[in-house]
């Protein structure tokens, strides 16, 4: 367990990707505060209690790497690099947002810092990213693809299809099953055959890693190795992170369908309160730790009063960006 | 100036672009066997394995897998086959493929080809047999093709593949033997224009893919009897060609539509629709059109044949266009 090795956590890296959880949960909570006030237009999915999957895996990547995300895809697309500002646009609906506003929060992208896009599909990101691998090899490219999906996407034929495809081309992939335990509203193991995603992946031959997903230092562990075996060449690898998912799964669900004792026990086991004990340990002092927080709420309640005050798109905006040929408006009215 | 078949201007067209272009590459089932038609025959020994690359049958990751390849800068050629197996691939083409450019704000395009092979062919039945233009023609982002020549085949395609954004390629079974004559050297067909197949004054018969050559047929008989048909070959669907089909019909004043798929809200409703809303005044007699029967198409040559649109039907609706009205 990370807390026992607390002693000899690189107070630095552990810092920084404390601060960056922070950071991503401060990002969701000014988000989930301003739907309530009708800025946040649609649907957002909060990924609240899964900070350490987004620090640990994307501390592991270069910024030239690609990763596609979920709908549940705020955390991963700021800890590639993403502006926040811009995400916090696109979720307002505004111009300059990631997308321009055409996006919104279950389509943010950010291809200039690798991020190929949230999805609003279950499980569609797989065979994107495997091919978008693809594409990188047969360009001779030593970049990799990171593709996070929920543990309801191994339900999906593009999951069997995708990771099918990226060991028989033996494609640098490392697939990411963010098990936060709930299908929708569903729990996922009332749904699920066989031993699940790591299990799924290794009948496929690609090795599988399981990983306490509220676990920083041993998500970034795995990563780590993961992605060292990739970028030598070993094709895909798959990390199994159990997790859980602390909001409902749409920032409106008040998720009754699971006894509160089980979030206020999900609660005490929060990837940021448990890498603070680790640091703690470590002998970062609760100065520092407080400041962390606070600095982070600061910057997303900055963010969000930001976008509050940029305009719109403009109205014609709807009709760029479909296709070159044609007129979009064409017999529209 | 050199004859050959729709099946090998298909061929030649991949051939010259990825001979011109080292991002073009195709993926599918059997493609290093020729694919099912034999449209890549000799493509894996000349381009290697890479580039002319079998996979899995794995209709939605072979369509995503060219999403995410066509987003990382290369230029895929999809063949699904069947045009009928694409719809394992439905949510790959149409919520992704098509939807990237736009929903991510014009970050990126996804320049990518799918050839779905279309149509009625030798008693395939309800799973081999389908044109489904009309769905991908609904969907905003993305370009639908229907070549019917040689000629075009090869210039129409390497216009696919030049393009920056996904295209539905459409190519007709019963049309792969087809011999035409194939212009030497460079070929490009542009999209999004129709050809005149025929200049006549009577009517003007609006069709597309392999109907062209029914229509042509029906078009020599009615020639005979003195009554000249303008026969428009849309080529591309869309964008589709308005200019050419608006003006034949203030040419004609009469319009009839023919396609293969079925009628109920086929390719050919948009036309019609579209000539009654804009050249109303224009119009001599009611728009026509004609396509299949809203069933499956069946297996036996006796049953298929109730889904296909006759050369004697086409002539039978040319007439009833040119026939005096007489008072009800």
């Amino acid at each position: 367990m990370a807390q026992d090795n607390g002693h000899n956590l690189d107070r630095d890296r552990f810092g920084a990707m404390l601060q960056l959880m922070h950071r991503i949960r401060a990002f969701e909570e000014a988000a989930i505060a301003a739907q309530k006030d009708g800025l946040v237009l649609g649907a957002i999915h909060p990924s609240i209690g899964q900070e350490a999957v987004a620090a640990g895996i994307c501390a592991n990547l270069d910024r030239n790497d690609l990763l596609l995300s979920t709908h549940r895809g705020h955390g991963h697309t700021l800890a590639k690099g993403a502006d926040p500002l811009a995400m916090m646009r696109e979720l307002f609906g505004r111009a300059g947002g990631t997308c321009g506003g055409k996006g919104g929060s279950m389509h943010i992208a950010d291809f200039g810092v690798g991020m190929l896009g949230a999805n609003g599909v279950v499980g569609a990101n797989i065979p994107i990213a495997t091919g978008a691998a693809h594409g990188l090899k047969l360009q001779g490219s030593d970049r990799i693809v990171t593709c996070i999906f929920g543990d309801g996407a191994i339900n999906r034929g593009p999951f069997l299809e995708g990771l099918n495809w990226a060991r028989v081309f033996d494609l640098p992939v490392l697939f990411v099953c963010e098990d936060n335990g709930f299908s929708a509203t569903t729990r996922t193991r009332e749904m699920t055959g066989g031993g699940g995603a790591g299990a799924r992946a290794e009948s496929l031959g690609i090795p599988a890693v399981a990983v306490d997903g509220n676990d920083l230092v041993a998500v970034d562990a795995a990563a780590r190795a993961a992605i060292a075996d990739i970028r030598t060449g070993k094709g895909p690898v798959l990390m199994h992170c159990r997790t859980y998912r602390i909001t409902g799964h749409t920032a409106v669900d008040p998720a009754t369908y699971r006894p509160a004792s089980e979030v206020a026990a999900q609660r005490e086991n929060c990837p940021i309160a448990r890498l603070e004990s680790a640091l703690r340990l470590a002998g970062m002092a609760d100065g520092d730790l407080a400041r962390a927080h606070g600095e982070a709420a600061r910057e997303m309640t900055d963010i969000a009063a930001q976008a509050r005050d940029t305009d719109w798109p403009a109205p014609e905006a709807a009709y760029t960006d479909v296709q070159d040929m044609g007129d979009p408006r064409e017999r529209a009215f | 100036m050199a004859t050959d078949t729709y099946l090998n201007a298909g061929r030649r067209a991949v051939i010259e672009e990825m001979q011109r272009d080292g991002s073009v590459w195709a993926l599918g089932e059997d493609l290093g066997r020729g694919g099912v038609f034999g449209q890549y025959k000799g493509l894996q020994e000349m381009f290697g394995t890479s580039r002319i690359a079998d996979t899995p049958i794995s209709e939605a990751c072979i369509m995503g897998a060219a999403v995410g390849a066509a987003m990382t800068g290369t230029r895929p050629i999809v063949e699904m086959r069947f045009s009928d197996f694409a719809l394992c691939a439905v949510d790959e083409l149409v919520n992704q493929a098509a939807k990237a450019r736009f929903m991510f704000g014009g970050q990126m395009r996804v320049p990518m080809v799918v050839r779905e092979p279309i149509g009625m062919w030798r008693s395939s039945a309800a799973q081999h047999s389908q044109s489904l233009e009309a769905w991908y023609a609904h969907i905003p982002g993305l370009v639908v093709v229907t070549p019917s020549t040689p000629a075009d085949n090869l210039g129409l395609l390497k216009s696919a593949i030049r393009n920056d954004d996904p295209v539905v390629y459409l190519e007709h079974k019963n049309l792969w033997v087809l011999e035409g004559d194939l212009p030497d050297g460079e070929h490009l067909v542009p999209l999004g224009e129709a050809a005149i197949a025929r200049a006549g004054d009577a009517v003007t018969i609006v069709t597309w893919s392999a109907m062209r050559h029914v229509c042509l047929i029906a078009a020599e008989t009615l020639s005979a009897q003195g009554v000249e048909v303008e026969v428009i070959d849309l080529r591309t669907l869309w964008p589709w060609d308005r200019d050419t089909v608006f003006g034949s019909v203030q040419r004609t004043g009469r319009l009839l539509v023919v396609q293969e798929s079925v009628s109920v809200a086929g390719f050919g409703a948009e036309i019609a629709a579209s000539v009654a809303e804009a050249l109303h005044h224009d119009l001599k007699a009611p728009v026509r059109r004609l396509g299949a029967p809203r069933i499956p198409i069946a297996y036996a040559p006796a049953l298929e044949d109730r889904a296909r649109v006759s050369q004697e039907s086409i002539i039978d609706a040319v007439r009833g266009l040119i026939a005096p009205r007489t008072a009800a």
